[in-house]
């Protein structure tokens, strides 16, 4: 070996895992400019998830269903607890709130035209509810928010279900604010505020404050429309089994548990990120809650919060979930970061799939913004089409899965068809790890 | 006119509700005489017609709740969320009213001849609201457009976060919420005081006698150095 006194072995430069790129990129950014990051979308940390249970296909011991002849159910009856016309969905995937003001109107009309198309049911938002989505839209669920933004009992009275907003999965606890670039002329009338400021929405209802008084609010939604409606309670995710016991108690038809995967239109980076729980640590407290309350399938579930595919689809409902909503995975499928727009995306410094700044209004796709020429890139038709495909891949992937396990209904699935791959997923899920028999913490769950 | 009576204390309260949601053909012109509420929540919500309804007694929470076009008079005292997004017509509480008289309400004219509780007018947005008395702390919490004209006092936190909603306060104000200021009343401002106080019975009461309260507007854009505001 040749002598070679003054080269030093170097060690390979050692990035810090606490202090990553990412990390390091944010404190010189707080640096620069003194506020806190704000941006859509859900938690994108790694997070236990869906991913990490499998199910057992029928074998020797259980029975499978013939793939292309034996029918297997995917729909599902929701509100039939208390209103007199509750909702019949063809499929188990809805389509969560989104409002006009974060979405445009193209956009919205895009989600009634695919939700229409395979009979499934659209949500509107902060902000009302537009005679476009209304239109388009054949099962329409209006929110009920703390804001309050565009409340009219006429759309009340229009909408086939109501749901009342505690919060969301994104940021329970916290409100919302739409910056004033969003704030075109439009939405600004309908949320009764000058156009072009930023615009804050509340974060607990005006008029009424804890549970008992959520019951009357109920009540006196119920009484307005009739006792026609199904009414919904969403709520994010953070103490499932008592958020959810109460809405029962509170008398809602239908409860919306919404992860922390689950997105917004704006909010602090900090909060989407660190307050909340993921869907899969959510979803078996919310059903334990139901069953203790003798209420479960009663009182129906929907979940949401990083629901992607019909495998998910067919994980939250063998986890007791009646259905479930989609809403980032709905963007995606009409255009979202479509790395078609990746030039466009670089012009904003990021990349497709990256994009997250939803809330200052240039969405090149057309679909998060309120600018004129950006929508017209937008094609309501042809994003309806999508959608409406992409539901359908949902919906069949998930009965691909059910079939596999022997179950004629989506909702013959059970918590027993599945196992998990993680000791966290199978502590959360309450499946046993794969190959076992154990599931963590069972024993004093 | 002859009335139509409904006794709650002998007809279940969604049966009311229900005959007060008629059409219009039914219901315009019409005086509903309501016995016995006993405190009942949601007396009178959704209404939609030219109806004349009478409360005799005391009302809970929501009494007239997201009322349009009809006229309702609740001859006691209210719980909270009187009015609670009314979108037209005239609601009038002879007593007194609990907390978020009023909250959220985007048209028509809530008159309270008693005091208000807390968050009276919170999330204001176009309607008209006259109280007789006093209005709790946090009163016009993020009002958006709309009047609201307190013969009395009001408590802490007046206006906090306000947008264009104008306050006419004839008493003390304990405290200004945040970004919420004195204004000076003009020719505009004076005419439509003047108009709430004769239309909610108080035109004896002298406009000048009134303070006006509105935003300052330094909060319209999220702007770090006004963070201690928030």
């Amino acid at each position: 070996m040749a002598d070679t006194p003054n080269k030093i072995p170097q060690t390979d430069p050692h990035q810090s895992a606490t202090f990553d790129k990412l990390t390091n990129s944010q404190i010189r950014r707080a640096a620069a400019t003194g506020i806190y990051d704000i941006r859509g979308g859900g938690a994108k940390r790694k997070l236990p998830h869906f991913d990490d249970l499998l199910f057992l296909g029928a074998s020797v011991s259980r029975y499978p269903l013939e793939g292309y002849r034996e029918k297997c159910g995917t729909d599902v009856v929701l509100g039939t607890r208390f209103a007199k016309k509750p909702i019949h969905l063809k499929t188990p995937v809805t389509i969560a709130g989104m409002s006009f003001g974060a979405l445009s109107a193209p956009a919205k009309e895009a989600l009634g035209r695919g939700a229409g198309a395979v009979g499934t049911s659209t949500t509107t938002g902060d902000g009302g509810m537009t005679p476009e989505e209304r239109g388009q839209s054949k099962t329409l669920v209006y929110q009920y928010l703390p804001s309050r933004y565009g409340m009219n009992p006429d759309d009340l009275r229009k909408a086939d279900a109501i749901e009342v907003v505690v919060g969301q999965g994104a940021k329970p606890g916290g409100g919302g604010m739409l910056l004033g670039q969003k704030i075109s002329a439009r939405v600004a009338k309908m949320r009764c505020l000058p156009e072009g400021i930023d615009q804050r929405s509340a974060c607990r209802h005006p008029d009424w404050t804890g549970p008992d008084d959520l019951e009357i609010k109920i009540a006196e939604i119920r009484e307005i429309t009739d006792w026609e409606k199904p009414i919904y309670v969403k709520i994010g995710a953070t103490r499932p089994y008592f958020d959810v016991a109460l809405a029962v108690k509170a008398g809602a038809d239908v409860v919306v548990l919404d992860g922390m995967q689950g997105g917004t239109a704006a909010t602090q980076e900090v909060f989407i990120e660190h307050v909340g729980i993921p869907i899969l640590a959510a979803i078996r407290p919310a059903v334990q809650a139901l069953q203790d309350l003798g209420m479960h399938r009663k009182v129906q579930l929907i979940v949401s919060g990083g629901i992607r595919n019909g495998a998910d689809v067919a994980k939250a409902m063998a986890l007791g979930a009646d259905a479930v909503a989609i809403g980032t995975a709905a963007l995606i499928a009409m255009g979202d970061n479509d790395p078609a727009l990746e030039a466009e995306y670089n012009k904003l410094g990021t990349t497709a799939g990256a994009y997250d700044d939803w809330h200052e209004g240039r969405d090149p796709a057309g679909i998060t913004t309120q600018d004129p020429e950006l929508m017209k890139r937008f094609d309501p038709v042809k994003g309806g089409q999508r959608l409406a495909n992409y539901l359908t891949v949902m919906t069949m992937e998930a009965q691909v899965i059910a079939r596999a396990c022997g179950k004629s209904h989506l909702h013959n699935l059970e918590p027993e068809d599945l196992v998990a791959l993680t000791l966290e997923a199978s502590a959360m899920a309450k499946v046993p790890l794969a190959g076992t028999n154990w599931i963590p913490g069972m024993d004093k769950f | 006119m002859e009335s139509i009576k409904y006794d709650l204390a002998k007809t279940p309260l969604r049966e009311v509700n229900q005959f007060l949601h008629s059409d219009a053909s039914v219901l315009n012109g019409k005086h509903i005489d309501i016995q016995n509420p006993n405190g009942a929540h949601n007396i009178a919500v959704g209404l939609k017609s030219e109806a004349k309804v009478k409360i005799h007694g005391h009302a809970g929470y929501y009494a007239a709740g997201m009322n349009q076009i009809a006229d309702v008079t609740i001859e006691g005292s209210v719980g909270a969320g009187v009015a609670e997004n009314m979108m037209s017509g005239r609601v009038h509480v002879k007593g007194f009213a609990s907390n978020a008289a009023g909250a959220t309400a985007q048209g028509g004219l809530l008159v309270i001849d008693g005091d208000a509780g807390l968050r009276c007018a919170i999330s204001l947005k176009g309607a008209d609201i006259v109280v007789g008395g006093s209005v709790g702390s946090f009163s016009a919490f993020m009002a958006q457009a709309g009047n609201l004209v307190v013969l009395g006092d009001a408590g802490e936190g007046l206006g906090d976060s306000i947008y264009e909603a104008r306050l006419f306060v004839r008493g003390k104000v304990k405290s200004l919420g945040a970004d919420c200021e004195v204004k000076t009343m003009g020719p505009e401002e004076r005419k439509i005081l003047v108009d709430l106080l004769a239309r909610s019975g108080h035109s004896d009461v002298s406009p000048e006698s009134f303070t006006l309260y509105g935003s300052a507007r330094t909060l319209y854009h999220f702007n770090v150095a006004k963070s201690g505001a928030y």
